[in-house]
């Protein structure tokens, strides 16, 4: 293999891994640019949609039709339904009590329910890395020593489909618009008769659903999910999303394709061991230099 | 008020000590190691208003300060406590410097990153750190001829005049012209700046300060496990203290201490549950701040602002 497909190769590894990234830092910056709130259980929620999609594979897999390639954009469409459902439950149970509450507090409440998805989990599958039996078991495509899998490509294209109908969601229709006025301004929106409860409820549920896309896409491209799953590949969406600018939905995308990259050239170049020092280490650089991360504006200090 | 009820708080303390059950010692003393470090964050994130998530990092760096030195070079704890405490501290000085001018969510995110660049290079560090498996066989202190040993009970004693020390300076010097100026800092930079306050030198007394307690901690830590590995330094732990601070009231040094002692204690409580206990602690958390969102006892001075629904940060 040569320098440059090594390259290349990490190259592709890393963007695939972003791809996912950048699905769960969407949530994130979601929901900080609606209620300036670091939802810390949204983690939770993506291992979450790694187990819904687990149980439906593992449960239909003696269906003839499990055996069809399209069966995964069912068990897509079951963990971003199942998601979305439990973030706006969340939403509802436990955040919105507490609109008012000072903004450091509501993180108490995202810690405690990120303990309760987590131990639910852990009570109901066990403790120990489960089996998720690949939705797309054909061959690699391999050229000039580069190889591709099904499962990669699915990876892309879901995510930049997903990307690309969330940014119309966002910037062309009615809800869209409710969302940016509301995180803009809360009042102003109320006035103008925008109902903001429903919006972040919705919000909410939009940010769990792609969180549970990334979950399935996850636990398939690794092959094994585990309760404690959520706990770190939320940190590093929550990075990415700082990185391209927390609040900001193209920074997001960004920020988690950039972290992808930068781990994946880092593990191939560097080594594996220190792939997260190294994604961090680029994120505190970053900051440094972009105080408001690559994308993002300049807002007022308080806002 | 405080004067009158001291002596009983005291009694109340030192009770543990002739407690024959050694399990119940054992947790009061996580208890106060968490009492510590919950004041020591409360510094940093209540006075000073800076948030920091990657508060694990400084206790870290003071436990294993103390380990390499007590194995490599045979430093007694009395000695490597207080060297703990200060290169703790001096980390939580140098992690300020660059990040000083970062603020809020931002600078959250940064000392985050910190806490796990730390946290990581002590994993893969082996030859210093012993890696994943960590470091073995670290020294009990010693006072004359008596070896504090494995026994909670000392260490608790231990850390019950470290917290009522560093309780004690905390309180003074939130009253002091140092406080002031952090709350001046905390509520509005700009306006302090303003007013003449070097706020680049306040924020970095407080990171220094709060850094050394958790160098403390780590110090007493190590030396009462005996054994230390990276697991113990994680996210969580960060996480955990936070929650412990905001539970208590921002700001407030009783508060940290108290919140401490509910956190630390709640699971042990919910230990009847057994696989449940974690999901219930969950439950409980929120509950707890459903029904008091401003923590047990919130510094009076930030009430006003709490009650504009602003946070602090």
């Amino acid at each position: 293999m040569s320098v440059f497909q090594i390259f290349l190769q990490q190259l592709l590894n890393g963007l695939t891994i972003g791809s996912v990234y950048a699905l769960i830092a969407l949530g994130y910056t979601m929901v900080y640019g609606i209620i300036q709130l670091i939802n810390f259980a949204h983690g939770e929620i993506f291992m979450v949609g790694g187990y819904i999609g687990l149980t439906v594979l593992v449960i239909s897999s003696g269906l003839p039709i499990a055996a069809s390639p399209l069966f995964l954009i069912v068990v897509l469409i079951a963990a971003a339904l199942g998601c979305a459902l439990l973030g706006f439950c969340i939403e509802r149970v436990a955040y919105r009590p507490l609109r008012r509450a000072p903004k450091l507090s509501v993180l108490i409440t995202a810690i405690g329910v990120s303990f309760f998805l987590q131990n639910a989990v852990m009570i109901g599958y066990g403790a120990q890395d489960q089996y998720v039996p690949n939705p797309l078991p054909m061959a690699a495509w391999g050229k000039g020593g580069i190889t591709v899998t099904p499962l990669q490509l699915l990876i892309f294209a879901v995510s930049i489909a997903l990307m690309i109908g969330l940014q119309l969601i966002v910037y062309a229709t009615p809800l869209g618009r409710a969302m940016r006025a509301s995180a803009q301004d809360p009042l102003a929106a109320r006035l103008m008769g925008i109902p903001v409860d429903k919006v972040i409820a919705v919000t909410f549920a939009i940010g769990s659903a792609l969180a549970g896309v990334g979950g399935v896409l996850f636990g398939s491209y690794y092959s094994t999910i585990n309760f404690h799953d959520g706990y770190l590949i939320g940190l590093k969406a929550f990075t990415a999303a700082v990185l391209g600018g927390i609040g900001n939905i193209p920074g997001a995308m960004l920020g988690g394709l950039l972290l992808g990259l930068i781990e994946g050239l880092g593990a191939g170049y560097v080594s594996t061991q220190w792939k997260n020092v190294i994604a961090f280490a680029v994120l505190v650089l970053v900051l440094l230099l972009r105080p408001r991360g690559l994308l993002g504006e300049r807002v007022a200090e308080r806002a | 008020m405080i004067r009158k009820i001291a002596p009983f708080l005291l009694i109340l303390l030192l009770l543990p000590l002739f407690d024959s059950n050694s399990y119940r010692v054992d947790v009061l003393c996580t208890a106060a190691l968490y009492a510590l470090l919950a004041i020591g964050l409360n510094l940093i994130v209540g006075f000073a208003g800076l948030l920091h998530l990657g508060y694990a990092a400084f206790f870290a760096i003071g436990a294993y300060t103390y380990a390499l030195l007590n194995l490599r070079v045979g430093c007694p704890f009395w000695i490597g406590l207080p060297i703990a405490a200060f290169s703790a501290g001096v980390a939580g000085v140098l992690l300020g410097l660059p990040v000083i001018r970062v603020r809020g969510d931002y600078l959250a995110i940064v000392t985050l990153g910190f806490g796990e660049i730390v946290r990581v290079t002590v994993t893969n560090l082996e030859d210093w750190t012993g890696g994943p498996n960590g470091l073995l066989g670290i020294a009990h202190p010693v006072v004359g001829s008596y070896n504090f040993g494995v026994d909670s009970k000392p260490y608790y004693l231990l850390l019950v005049v470290l917290v009522s020390i560093v309780a004690w300076a905390c309180t003074r010097m939130a009253r002091s012209r140092i406080g002031l100026a952090w709350m001046a800092i905390r509520e509005d930079e700009l306006a302090a700046a303003c007013s003449g306050i070097d706020t680049a030198r306040f924020k970095l007394l407080a990171l220094g300060l709060g850094g050394g307690i958790a160098g403390l901690a780590g110090c007493v830590f190590a030396a009462k496990q005996g054994t230390i590995t990276p697991d113990s330094f994680d996210f969580i732990l960060s996480v955990m203290v936070l929650a412990m601070v905001i539970l208590g009231g921002l700001g407030s040094v009783g508060g940290a201490v108290l919140g401490a002692v509910v956190l630390s204690l709640a699971p042990e409580l919910l230990r009847s549950f057994s696989t449940y206990r974690m999901l219930l602690f969950g439950i409980v958390m929120v509950l707890l701040i459903r029904y008091r969102p401003q923590g047990f006892l919130g510094a009076s001075e930030i009430r006003r602002e709490l009650k504009g629904g602003h946070g602090s940060a």
